[in-house]
């Protein structure tokens, strides 16, 4: 009930803050979606090196992974510490597992 | 209220209760009981173990029963003996000592429990059905695992799955637990030492065991549905399970011993009336230790063929906890320094554990040298570096801890004489059988054979051994008849048996249901010691006498366990034939079944009134 | 504070999902589950970049991976991120109805996803005769993109049972905190995603 926003005591500064808040995620989406194409055309046009497109194509997923962690899921507001350092945390394990599975896996 | 006034309900509204219960503290009762049980039987195997190796080419069993004996001995010791028994002492003692009424999921607490026993009983079933129990060792590694014959490893692979998730679930609810349920004033750098064990060792469960469940999930699909991982013929690699287990086991060992520092801490600050020396550095060489074990893992692998660039890297991280770990060490002993120091049961397990434990972190450095590992790799050496300190460290700890909260959580107080007879039967025991596996070892004695040859200097270590193995057997024995006679006639516990420092011992023991009748006020580290040197002797209440709001009991935990675990026979039978598959839909969906009603029905708990509180005398 | 009734515009806390202890529990276990989560998506990854090259003879990435039909399970999952932000957004206006039609477009979406996928799979089996147990690379791939769409699945099938039961009762604060573990579980599904398109699909193109 949107238009209600002048009467019935609502919030109306913290419908403002929540649209802002809309705004921003929506310039994260576009962001996210540009990524993703020049990902894609990155690879599919063959214009590239590889060995410059694999880097490129792992920043362009890391960038975009901390617009979903910070905007999507909010992890950018106060009250997420602990979120955050849990994900930290599991993503510190993940890069030692990751790293293990490629470079010392003997053959 | 004891187990012997319960019983008077008759046994089977005694069984109800216990199978439907939410409460932190009979799930903790629960656990012990289920823990226990599992350690008599791996005990029971390790005597069976002992007496093939008394005298050389002994054939007391065959070789086959021997690899499953070794196999079972460690796996129920590690993940159903060990950590059950570490996660009861943390549900009856962690929420009272943050000040909490209950931890923050009591319906995935009692789920965490009945996955874990139900994962334990299926793994023992092995031992009657599909031929035979698991018998590739506790490390299953492939290509042996995947080569195994019969059901053994299958049942290894599900047991654990199941009891694995249990664990998670544990561990995420500890976690939540202390993050939002702490009393008024209670800090992070006011919660005692256990709790901090606790918080830290749930985050090791939280990012150690996904690993183990990946493992266990390619392991089932390459025995069961004929997947590639491990095959080298597809282009399979074994390397990768043991990284996988590794990345899983290493940061396990570490699960299984910080909860026996918490526990120590407690108990020399405690006994010896005295503030816990060094708190702060106490706690950040806890999480120190947390983070360094995560990247030493392939240590258990310098002689995989690494390479020398990693074999040293990680041997540099091993050598490096050893510091965080002397920290420790070096703050127990100043605790202990001119404190007025109790020796009771709890103390001498303690003062036992010092010592042991400190050889066993001075083997477990030789052994991170990479270059020397590779004479000590595989031989009783490590058997005996691993079990002076999961023994000298883990299970002292249980028992100390034991000895100690015992009063707390069943109301009775311990026998002090036999409580010290334990401990001296068990100490030289163990001393007996392990510390001569170091020079077995030395000596180049391998581990996991069935028998030795004579005359190779082998004999005499071996004896001694197993007479120490029986000697810790008679130790729990008579620790056992502690228990039941402390239950039957064993002195009634107060409130506070040991003067102590934190939350656990403002409230009756064993406490009431809601745990606290008003929520506490906490104002510094040791809040029942502030109180008592600077207060009226007891806590504060940080809120007015109120409604308290508490969870129903529920049978769904135990019914999901259960279709879990059909399910999982009917994974592993599916094998043989594809009938068995409907014991997967049936199990599926028993379990799936027992979600939806727990998601479709609202469960809002009930509260106590704050007049029934009132009637309630103090 | 009561859990039973509906909010109105007037009793809705800013964060409805934190207002109560029951919810900023389920909001930080979700957290730490997927702390969890990301070490278990980690050693699939790692598992599936062990093995990408051990082909057996069979076919290998570069011969069977398509671009477009990836693309476009990529856009319609990033999407359906997008409409549960919209549904959350609703959520703290309290707009109940619009948060449970764009929370229905979410479900639509990942169902397709789902369809997709299945095409995708049912695609190499029959005209690559790319199996589970053609190589150790196949095992590695159909592993870690089927857990990818199991845990797909579980969330629809979570989205449809929250739906479902509340959809005569309104937004409570008993509710609130379900629907929104439920968005969080959902970008973190979106989350593995762009890493296996990434590391899957467009490393397996190039080589």
């Amino acid at each position: 009930m949107t238009e209600n926003t002048n009467t019935n005591h609502v919030d109306s500064f913290q419908k403002r803050k929540n649209k802002d808040e809309m705004k921003k995620q929506l310039i994260s989406f576009a962001l996210m979606i540009g990524f993703t194409i020049i990902a894609f055309i990155a690879v599919a046009s063959d214009a590239m090196d590889q060995m410059f497109i694999v880097p490129l194509i792992l920043i362009l997923a890391l960038v975009q992974v901390g617009f979903q962690f910070y905007y999507f899921m909010h992890m950018k507001d106060k009250g997420h510490e602990m979120p955050a350092a849990m994900i930290y945390g599991g993503v510190w394990a993940a890069l030692l597992t990751i790293a293990a599975l490629v470079l010392i896996v003997w053959w | 209220m004891s187990i012997a006034s319960t019983q008077k309900q008759g046994f089977g509204a005694f069984l109800w209760d216990y199978i439907t219960t939410v409460d932190h503290k009979k799930i903790a009762h629960l656990y012990l009981f289920g823990g226990g049980f599992f350690f008599l039987l791996g005990g029971l195997e390790a005597l069976i173990i002992r007496l093939q190796l008394v005298v050389p080419e002994n054939d007391f069993i065959s070789a086959g029963l021997y690899n499953e004996m070794f196999t079972m001995h460690g796996v129920t010791m590690i993940f159903l003996a060990a950590m059950p028994l570490l996660l009861g002492l943390m549900n009856a003692i962690m929420p009272l000592q943050i000040g909490a009424r209950d931890v923050a999921f009591p319906f995935l607490n009692s789920l965490g429990f009945w996955l874990f026993m139900f994962g334990g009983i299926l793994l023992n079933f092995s031992w009657f059905m599909g031929g035979g129990a698991p018998d590739a060792g506790w490390t299953s590694y492939t290509p042996l695992s995947l080569q195994s014959p019969g059901h053994g490893v299958d049942f290894y692979v599900l047991g654990l799955q199941i009891s694995g998730a249990g664990t998670l679930m544990g561990g995420i609810n500890f976690l939540v637990t202390i993050v939002t349920m702490r009393a008024p004033g209670m800090t992070y750098m006011r919660m005692p030492l256990f709790s901090w064990a606790t918080f830290v060792t749930s985050m090791l469960i939280l990012f150690a065991f996904p690993a183990l469940t990946v493992g266990l999930f390619l392991l089932m699909f390459d025995r069961m549905f004929d997947s590639a991982f491990f095959d080298v013929a597809l282009g399979g690699n074994s390397v990768i399970w043991q990284h996988l287990f590794w990345i899983f086991g290493h940061p396990e060992v570490y699960i299984l011993i910080l909860p026996a520092f918490g526990v120590f801490s407690d108990i020399t600050s405690t006994l010896s009336k005295k503030r816990l020396f060094g708190y702060t550095a106490m706690v950040f060489a806890t999480i120190l230790i947390a983070f360094l074990g995560f990247m030493v893992w392939a240590h258990h692998m310098f002689t995989v063929g690494l390479g020398p660039v990693a074999n040293s890297i990680f041997a540099i991280a091993t050598m490096a906890i050893a510091v965080p770990t002397g920290i420790k060490i070096f703050n127990w002993l100043a605790t202990m320094w001119g404190g007025s120091i109790t020796i009771n049961s709890a103390m001498l397990w303690t003062l036992g554990f010092i010592p042991t434990f400190t050889i066993g972190g001075m083997t477990g450095v030789m052994l991170g040298s990479a270059v020397a590992d590779y004479q000590y790799h595989d031989t009783y050496f490590v058997v005996a570096h691993f079990h002076y300190v999961i023994v000298g460290g883990t299970l002292f700890g249980i028992l100390a801890a034991l000895h100690f909260w015992w009063p707390k959580m069943f109301g009775r107080i311990l026998h002090e004489g036999m409580g010290k007879i334990t401990f001296w039967i068990f100490f030289s025991g163990f001393h007996l059988t392990f510390f001569v596996q170091h020079f077995l070892g030395l000596m180049g004695m391998p581990r996991r054979y069935w028998v030795f040859l004579e005359d190779q200097g082998l004999d005499m270590g071996n004896l001694v051994s197993t007479i120490g193995a029986f000697l810790m057997g008679i130790a729990v024995v008579i620790f056992l008849i502690n228990i039941f006679y402390s239950w039957s006639k064993g002195e009634k516990a107060p409130a506070d048996p040991w003067d102590g420092r934190s939350l656990e011992w403002a409230i009756s023991s064993p406490p009431p249901h809601y745990n606290f009748k008003q929520t506490p006020l906490v104002r510094g580290l040791d809040p029942l010691w502030i109180e008592k040197m600077e207060g009226k002797g007891e806590i504060r209440p940080a809120e007015p006498l109120g409604d308290i709001h508490m969870p129903n009991s529920t049978v769904l935990p135990f019914m999901m366990s259960l279709g879990f675990t059909i399910a999982g026979f009917g994974f592993i039978f599916q094998v043989d034939h594809s009938a068995y598959l409907i014991l997967v839909f049936a199990g599926m969906a028993i379990a799936l079944l027992s979600m939806l009603i727990r998601s479709l029905k609202d469960d809002h708990g009930y509260h106590i009134t704050k007049e029934e509180l009132e009637r309630e005398a103090d | 504070m009561s859990h039973d009734h509906s909010l109105n515009p007037e009793t809705m806390p800013q964060e409805p999902e934190k207002a109560t202890l029951e919810g900023r529990n389920k909001f930080l276990g979700l957290w730490f589950f997927l702390g969890g989560e990301t070490v278990l998506f980690a050693s699939f990854f790692g598992t599936y970049l062990a093995l990408r090259n051990s082909t057996a003879g069979g076919p290998a990435s570069t011969d069977i991976f398509g671009l477009g039909l990836v693309f476009a399970m990529t856009m319609i999952l990033l999407t359906s991120s997008l409409t549960s932000v919209y549904a959350m957004y609703h959520m703290k206006n309290n707009d109940f109805k619009k948060m449970m039609l764009w929370l229905g477009i979410t479900g639509l979406l990942g169902i397709s996803f789902l369809a997709l996928e299945i095409y995708e799979f049912a695609h190499y089996i029959i005209d690559y005769e790319f199996t589970f147990r053609s190589s150790a690379f196949g095992s590695a791939f159909y592993t870690l993109v089927g857990f990818h769409g199991g845990h797909v699945l579980f969330g629809i099938t979570w989205l449809i049972a929250l739906m479902v039961r509340n959809a005569k009762r309104g937004l409570n604060l008993y509710n609130a905190p379900k629907f929104y573990t439920f968005s969080l579980y959902w970008h973190f599904i979106d989350v593995v995603w762009v890493f296996i398109f990434t590391v899957v699909y467009l490393m397996g193109r190039v080589g």
